[in-house]
């Protein structure tokens, strides 16, 4: 069985995002990229099957600028087989929208049918946890979200879900989209060897127009602006001090 | 044109305080009707219909609606578009799960997390953790979005709508549900608790955790817990408050132990009065505080447990 990852390159989970002073978006200039977090753990989920005998081969995509190549080669490095780059723009700051995306790789999901779609739950940009619903709807396929556990058996994938007040564990007929949540693994680090070994794995690069798919915006940005602030407060001296102001000042016990 | 609303039902529970929040923010789009799917949603359906702004309820029973599962209520949802100019649904992991699906289905984008609606078509969202409020505006047939509800005042009751009985698309045997395994506690819900008290990495370790537990307790508060928390494995993931766990705003918060990192405070900062306990007085956690205490929590937070 193949399985397909989606992988995108996203601003570093570290790095602290700046608004531009004009409204227009998020300064992406000459800021560290890095596969998104949610991604690096879906790809990791995906080496773990093959390790585990499960998966036969492991391909991963990436949908954006030219640049999304060094993501897939992390992702090559790390133990994924094949990669492909579908080019679908050239401004870092344009962000194809969750439905666009979800249609190429529904397109890539035609050519190479994996038997499972892993993808991050979200991406730490957008934040807007829709791809993988989205492919799933599209193809057709169940679809298992949040995951935290997961086991193949034969045709059936057997899911643990993070859901509002625990887990969900559910059962989904196989092909699947699953995307993961933080405590399904701790991804791990490419080796040297292996980060050398990454460049030679093949790479493909498509169009949008590879798939016939549009991708142009259905959302219009109108202003991308910095949340409000608060004020740092009052430090207080002792215990006493604390439970007075609660009560007297601030009125909340 | 009228607003279809999802209410989130669990095992014929419905989440009130989600639904009445939502309400609150759709209001100003036209006549609301909430979708109660599920079997056993009768009780549900009848306390929907009694919510102030709600003009229908509509009933789909069936097993196949149960449990959230994406596949079918999805398809439910989708057949009933035609009708309607929105379709809304507090953020809860249900929702997430099911909405995408159902704008996929009709080829429109969704909005998630969605924290103020300017207009009919123009909406605001939280990006990068919160660290950047998005205006969008949304040009496609139906819009269809999640409601980050911490943001809004539940509305009361006063309604008397009817409820409708319908029937809609099924499951294809794509997927099934296996178990639940949901905490079951006293304690107030977090995302509509009054009081939450969160422990962070200064805790220590799962046993000590149990003085968090304990102060909450005495202030009748959820508990919640900061990533580095989960990850260290002191608390169980659904208490995470932030980016990538709950969004809390309560009349007060209290952050023991808790650093204060970009992706805890964007899931607390909305919080009326927030206090925080570290010994460490460069936590950032301390310049979002309305009251910071700079003391060792294990002796800060028994004493506070004894002198409330």
């Amino acid at each position: 069985m193949k399985v397909l990852v989606p992988v995108k390159r996203v601003i570093d989970y570290n790095v602290k995002v700046r608004v531009k002073a004009d409204g227009s978006g998020v300064d992406l200039a000459n800021v560290k990229m890095s596969m998104n977090p949610f991604d690096e753990i879906a790809v990791e989920e995906a080496i773990r099957l093959k390790e585990k005998g499960v998966a036969t081969e492991v391909v991963v995509v990436s949908i954006g600028v030219k640049q999304s190549q060094e993501t897939l080669r992390t992702a090559l490095a790390m133990g994924a087989d094949r990669a492909i780059l579908i080019e679908a723009a050239a401004d870092v700051h344009t962000d194809i929208e969750p439905l666009a995306v979800a249609k190429l790789l529904a397109g890539v999901v035609k050519e190479e049918a994996p038997g499972i779609v892993l993808a991050g739950k979200q991406a730490i940009d957008n934040d807007m946890n829709a791809t993988g619903q989205m492919l799933a709807a599209l193809l057709g396929w169940s679809q298992a979200t949040f995951a935290s556990e997961l086991a193949v058996e034969g045709d059936k994938a057997t899911v643990t879900r993070e859901v509002d007040g625990g887990l969900q564990t559910i059962s989904v007929a196989l092909p699947a989209v699953v995307t993961v949540d933080l405590r399904l693994n701790e991804p791990r680090y490419a080796s040297l060897p292996n980060i050398m070994k990454a460049k030679s794995k093949p790479l493909a690069t498509k169009t949008p127009a590879d798939y016939g798919v549009d991708v142009s915006p259905r959302l219009t940005v109108v202003k991308t602006t910095e949340p409000a602030g608060r004020k740092a407060g009052v430090k207080v001296g002792s215990v006493d001090e604390l439970i007075a102001k609660l009560k007297d000042e601030a009125g909340v016990i | 044109m009228a607003v279809l609303l999802l209410a989130d039902v669990n095992n014929g529970q419905l989440a009130t305080d989600a639904l009445a929040k939502t309400l609150d923010a759709v209001k100003s789009l036209g006549d609301v009707h909430v979708l109660v799917a599920g079997q056993g949603g009768d009780a549900a359906a009848a306390e929907a219909a009694t919510l102030a702004g709600v003009s229908k309820v509509l009933f789909a029973e069936g097993h196949d609606y149960c449990h959230g599962m994406a596949e079918a209520t999805a398809a439910l949802v989708a057949g009933l578009a035609g009708g309607y100019s929105h379709i809304a649904a507090p953020a809860t992991a249900a929702a997430k799960n099911v909405l995408p699906r159902v704008a996929a289905l009709l080829d429109v984008m969704v909005l998630t997390d969605v924290t103020a609606v300017i207009d009919a078509e123009t909406f605001e969202r939280p990006i990068y953790a919160g660290n950047a409020i998005q205006t969008v505006k949304s040009g496609d047939k139906v819009k269809v979005f999640t409601v980050r509800t911490a943001n809004f005042a539940a509305v009361g009751a006063g309604g008397s709508a009817a409820v409708e009985k319908i029937s809609g698309e099924t499951a294809q045997g794509l997927s099934s549900w296996v178990e639940d395994k949901v905490a079951a506690s006293d304690r107030p819900e977090l995302t509509s608790a009054g009081i939450v008290v969160s422990g962070g990495r200064g805790v220590g370790s799962e046993a000590d955790f149990a003085l968090i537990e304990k102060l909450a307790d005495k202030l009748n508060a959820a508990v919640g817990a900061s990533r580095a928390a989960v990850d260290s494995g002191y608390a169980p993931n659904d208490w995470q408050v932030g980016q990538t766990g709950k969004v809390v705003a309560p009349n007060l918060y209290v952050a023991v132990g808790i650093s204060g990192a970009i992706q805890h405070l964007a899931g607390m900062k909305d919080s009326k009065v927030i206090v925080a306990i570290n010994k460490d007085e460069e936590a950032p956690i301390f310049q979002v505080a309305d009251y910071g205490l700079v003391a060792d929590l294990f002796t800060a937070v028994p004493e506070l447990i004894e002198k409330l």
